[in-house]
Order: C-alpha cells, then sequence, then structure tokens
C-alpha cells in the first residue's frame, strides 16, 4: 500500500513539473499571465501587511497628491493613499472573485454531471431553463437583484455564482455527454455500479480539465462583473474600495483635478482580467485541446 | 422550412414561460422591510399612499399564482405592464419611449463592432503568424480585458484636461436632429463596439484559416482566382457563419454594456430608466425592463437561427 501512494506522488509532481515546463515552453503570454495572477493573488490576501496606509485613513493636508514616492499612485480627494485603496480593492476582489467562480464551478459541475449523464426529461426542462436565464444579462440580473435584496457582498457572490454557475453547466454537460459514451462507463455500468459510484469515480475525474480552465476564467469574468456593477453604485458599499467603484461616484468628479485617480483602478482591473483571460487560454490549448477557440 | 419555424416557435413556448418565471419570482423576493422603507421614502413625495395601497400595487396582497396570473394575463392581453410607483405613468409608455434608444445604441455598436472584426480577422488569417496577425491579436485580448466603463470614464476625463474638450451628454432624438443625435451616440458606440469586437475578432479568424484550408479553396486557387476573390466569395461567406451565432450569444454582453454607457454618457435608454428605477425601487418598471430585455434577446436569437437558411445553402430544416 505504502509503495502504491508514494510512486502515486511522485508521478503526480513529475505530471506538474511538466505542466510548468510546456506552460512556460509553449505559452509564455500564459506563463506571464499566471505570474500576474500569483502576484494579485498575494497582493490582495497580505493587503493588510502591504498597504502603507489604512484603506480609508484620511488626511485633509494630502488632498489630491499627483503620484510620489510617498503616495506612489497619488491620493483622492479626501487624501487617502491610491495604493492602498487598490490592495484594499484587490482583497476584496480575491475574496468575491474565488468564493463567486468557485460557487459557480460548483453549480456547473452539479448540474452539469445531472443533466449530461442522466439525459430525458429532466435535461430538457432543464435547457429550457438555461436557455431563459442566460438570455438575461448578467448585469440586468444583478442589478435586479441588487435593486430586491440590497448591495451587499452575499448577495453579489451568490447572484453571480448562480449566474455563472447555470451558464457554465453547459460547456460541463458536453463534456460529459462525450465521456458517457466510453468504453470505461459502459464497462462500469454493466458491472452493476451504482450511477453515484460512476458519476464520482470515472465521469468527475475525466471532466476535471474543463472544470479546471472554467474557474480560472470565471475568476476574471467575475471581477470584471462586479467591478460594473460597483461602478453604478450597487455593488460592495462604501467605505470598502472596490475598484469599480473607485472609478465612479464622488470619485469622478474630481477625476478632473486628478487624472491619475481615473488610471490606477482601472490598470489594476485591466491587469487581473488580462491574466486570467491569457492564463485560462494556455490552461485550456495544454489541459483540454477539444475546448480549444471557444469561449 | 415553414414547419421548422413553426417548431422553433413551439420551442421558445417553454424557454418565455421559465422566463417570466424567473423575472416574477426575483422581484417577489422583496423583504417585508423593504415596503416600509418605500414607504418612508414615500413620505417625501407629494402622493401618500398607505402601507395596503403599496402591497396592493406591487400585487402582493394575493396568492402567488393569482399574482402571477394577473401579471401575465395583463402583458399578454393588453400590453400592460402595471404602473410606475411614482410617476403615475403606464410602465409600457415609459418602455416604449425607451426603448427606441437602447436598440439604436446597440445596433451602432454591433456596426463597430463588426467593422472593426470582420476585416482584422480575416487579414489576421490570411497573414497568419506575420507581425500584422501578432499585433491584431494581442490588440483583440487586450480589448477582452479593459472594461469599458473604464475607457467610457477615460474619455471624459481626458479630452477635457488636455484638449478642453468633452463629450456631447445632452440628447437629442434621432428623428429631431439625426447629426446632434449621433454626436451623443458615436462614441459610446465605438467604446461598446470595440470592447464586443475582441470575441468576434478572434472567431473570425479562427473560422477563416479553417476555410483556407479546405479542398475547395484549393480549386478556387487552382482555377487561377485573384486572393481577392478567394477570400472574400468562397472563404468568408463559410467562416462568418458562426460568426453570426456569437452576434446572438453576445446580445445579453450588448445590452449589459449599453447600461453603463448610458449611465457615463447620460443616453436616456432603458439602462438609465433600469437604473432610476433601482435607485427609487419602483418594482413595476424594474419588473418590465427585466423581462422586456430578456424577451427581446430570445427573439433576436430566433431570428438568428432562422437566419441559417439565407446565409449557409447547406442547411436544410427539417
Amino acid at each position: 500500500m505504502a509503495s502504491a501512494s508514494e510512486t502515486g506522488t511522485i508521478r503526480r509532481r513529475g505530471l506538474l513539473a511538466t505542466f510548468l515546463v510546456r506552460l512556460f515552453k509553449e505559452k509564455p503570454l500564459g506563463a506571464a499571465g499566471a505570474i500576474i495572477f500569483l502576484l494579485f493573488l498575494f497582493c490582495g490576501i497580505f493587503a493588510d501587511f502591504l498597504a502603507p496606509y489604512g484603506m480609508n485613513q484620511i488626511s485633509p493636508l494630502n488632498r489630491l497628491k499627483p503620484p510620489s514616492w510617498q503616495h506612489p499612485f497619488g491620493t483622492d480627494n479626501l487624501g487617502r493613499d491610491m495604493l492602498s485603496r487598490c490592495l484594499y480593492g484587490a482583497q476584496l476582489s480575491v475574496i468575491i472573485g474565488f468564493c463567486a467562480a468557485g460557487l459557480a464551478t460548483i453549480i456547473s459541475v452539479v448540474l452539469g454531471i445531472l443533466t449530461g449523464y442522466l439525459g430525458g426529461r429532466f435535461d430538457m426542462l432543464s435547457q429550457r431553463f438555461a436557455d431563459a436565464w442566460m438570455s438575461f444579462p448578467d448585469l440586468i440580473i444583478l442589478i435586479v437583484v441588487v435593486s430586491v435584496l440590497g448591495p451587499g457582498m452575499p448577495q453579489i457572490i451568490g447572484t453571480l455564482g448562480l449566474l455563472l454557475g447555470i451558464a457554465g453547466s453547459r460547456i460541463i454537460r458536453s463534456a460529459v455527454i462525450t465521456v458517457r459514451e466510453n468504453m470505461y462507463v459502459h464497462a462500469a455500468q454493466s458491472v452493476g455500479a451504482r450511477t453515484p459510484r460512476i458519476l464520482w469515480r470515472h465521469i468527475l475525474p475525466n471532466v476535471m480539465p474543463p472544470i479546471i480552465v472554467l474557474f480560472t476564467t470565471r475568476v476574471g469574468t467575475v471581477i470584471l462583473a462586479e467591478s460594473g456593477l460597483s461602478f453604478l453604485g450597487l455593488g460592495v458599499p462604501p467605505p470598502a474600495p472596490p475598484w469599480g467603484g473607485m472609478l465612479s461616484g464622488s470619485g469622478r468628479t474630481f477625476m478632473f483635478q486628478g487624472p491619475w485617480l481615473a488610471l490606477a483602478p482601472g490598470l489594476c482591473l485591466t491587469l487581473v482580467v488580462y491574466s486570467t483571460n491569457m492564463f485560462g487560454d494556455a490552461l485550456r490549448d495544454l489541459l483540454d485541446p477539444r475546448m480549444r477557440g471557444s469561449r | 422550412m415553414k414547419t421548422y419555424v413553426a417548431r422553433r416557435l413551439l420551442a421558445l413556448v417553454p424557454t418565455l414561460f421559465f422566463a417570466s418565471l424567473i423575472v416574477f419570482v426575483t422581484v417577489r423576493l422583496i423583504p417585508g422591510d423593504v415596503i416600509d422603507l418605500m414607504l418612508s421614502q414615500n413620505d417625501v413625495s407629494a402622493s401618500k399612499l398607505t402601507r395596503d395601497q403599496l402591497i396592493a400595487a406591487l400585487g402582493l396582497d394575493k396568492p402567488m399564482w393569482e399574482q402571477y396570473a394577473l401579471w401575465m394575463g395583463g402583458i399578454l392581453f393588453r400590453g400592460d405592464f402595471g404602473q410606475s410607483l411614482w410617476q403615475n405613468v403606464p410602465v409600457s409608455e415609459l418602455l416604449l419611449a425607451r426603448m427606441p434608444i437602447t436598440l439604436e445604441l446597440g445596433f451602432l455598436a454591433l456596426i463597430v463592432a463588426l467593422t472593426v472584426a470582420i476585416p482584422i480577422g480575416v487579414y489576421s488569417a490570411i497573414r497568419q503568424d506575420t507581425p500584422g496577425d501578432y499585433v491584431a491579436r494581442s490588440f483583440s485580448i487586450l480589448m477582452l480585458a479593459v472594461p469599458s466603463f473604464w475607457t467610457g470614464t477615460m474619455v471624459m476625463v481626458f479630452p477635457s484636461i488636455w484638449w478642453g474638450w468633452s463629450p456631447e451628454v445632452r440628447f437629442v432624438p434621432f428623428m429631431e436632429d439625426p447629426i446632434q443625435n449621433l454626436k451623443q451616440m458615436i462614441l459610446p458606440a465605438i467604446i461598446l463596439g470595440t470592447a464586443l469586437s475582441a470575441v468576434s475578432m478572434r472567431l473570425t479568424r479562427t473560422m477563416m484559416l479553417e476555410a483556407l484550408r479546405q479542398d475547395y479553396i484549393r480549386t478556387a486557387w487552382a482555377k487561377g482566382l485573384s486572393e481577392r476573390l478567394v477570400v472574400s466569395r468562397h472563404a468568408l461567406r463559410n467562416a462568418l457563419i458562426p460568426v453570426v451565432t456569437l452576434i446572438g450569444v453576445q446580445a445579453p454582453l450588448l445590452i449589459g454594456g449599453a447600461v453603463i454607457m448610458e449611465q457615463i454618457f447620460v443616453i436616456p435608454g432603458m439602462g438609465l430608466l433600469l437604473l432610476d428605477a433601482v435607485y427609487q425601487r419602483d418594482y413595476p418598471i424594474i419588473t418590465g425592463v427585466f423581462l422586456v430585455v430578456g424577451v427581446a434577446i430570445m427573439l433576436l436569437n430566433l431570428l438568428i437561427d432562422l437566419s441559417y437558411g439565407l446565409l449557409d445553402p447547406k442547411v436544410r430544416y427539417r
């Protein structure tokens, strides 16, 4: 037993190493994306230690200071340090991005595997439901939910998770449908394995690649959607500094005096979304050739 | 063809039913304290509603299924989306007034997206792996990541700092003064369009590359046709079909983006109507916009499905 698990870990480490080598050799842009993404994660997780000032530390003497050594990203109309606010914004984005993308992936996997494997009337009905669900723009559903439940992190995470989860279940479903027809699945069925066992031991491991790709790209989608909502003033309520919110509201009137206010949050946002897109694309090409070219 | 259309329309019925259910249930989630909040807000305005009146206006005093039947029946048989809570106007009137503006913005953005995406996508494919191809592809990947509200904000801020020029934010209906109207619409349309063009550009490139490797293209070359003819007549026609499908897939993004653009450039379309309604908690308007947007996108996708017959002679409807 011991030797079996030992070889298992050695093989897995080998896989990860070969994957990293392939990522850096074949997909330099994807590797760059991965590095930026890790940097973003680091900033988000350790924002409390990295930020030189508090996110709402007001300093009336330093109002609207342009970027300098003391304030690399400048200060806003209340004298708050923009670098610190961007770092705390990264923290918000990490939390929302990972929770919502994680929730979405779980929903996608459960729905996708059930509808794809079981098929039948349940599948047909749920596909019609997904049709209806997906013809509403994400942003509009978010706006409506916030109008009903009020703005706040749990609402945003729950809604985005549900939204993207149902949309993503299509991708998992189509992967399951191809896996379902494989010989080993038929073999398991004929041996009399129960459905939950087949789903867990045979279907799930074989649809892992699209699941990983889905999760990675979803993090970027979630961050972009949340910042759009915050931009409209319906995201995480102040004084929290979401990137989208920093580009709107009171900040917008002061941008004419301090144009750097418009730059930093937008650049952070673009860079993070860009990195998840690049990393996700590279992962898709390396892990799952079937999904190449799709979005 | 006729039976295909009929079947496609039939398949639309359950989807529409689910859509109406989604709208209905979402807005019905209103917690009780929101009603108190609405009442306290309402105290300020002229017309006073009692709690019971407000609950009745929202239709919350009847059992769930009856509420749904009344609401759906009103829309289906009388085009009645209810009454705005604070403005004393039928919601359908507001929707009719605002819808053309959003449609115009969306249509302009779509034109921008396609005029950017298709030529660059084709160029990228026929000059694969040249510097031009790399530049075009990097640009499209970057466009995917740049949020349109950031571009919009910068367009509002920087030209006014550098040149003292700022975009038009005074809305004039198209029918009154088309040029003044387009002056305001064109910038948001360009921003929204370029943001959307990234995906169609990539798809055009992929599909063109695939088409260019087909046998009939080799035949066309062998016949001695010019590159222009091979590309436009033979390859592009076949490559464009998935791009048309993508328009339907992107429609929700287009409308979502329009909401943001309308907010930045102060365009009184459906998006601004929705946002104002959200700030005022005018639920009949919210429900109306929500439903109309979803149904419009479904119908657009139906039209796209039906248009395959015109675009692709290989498609036979069964």
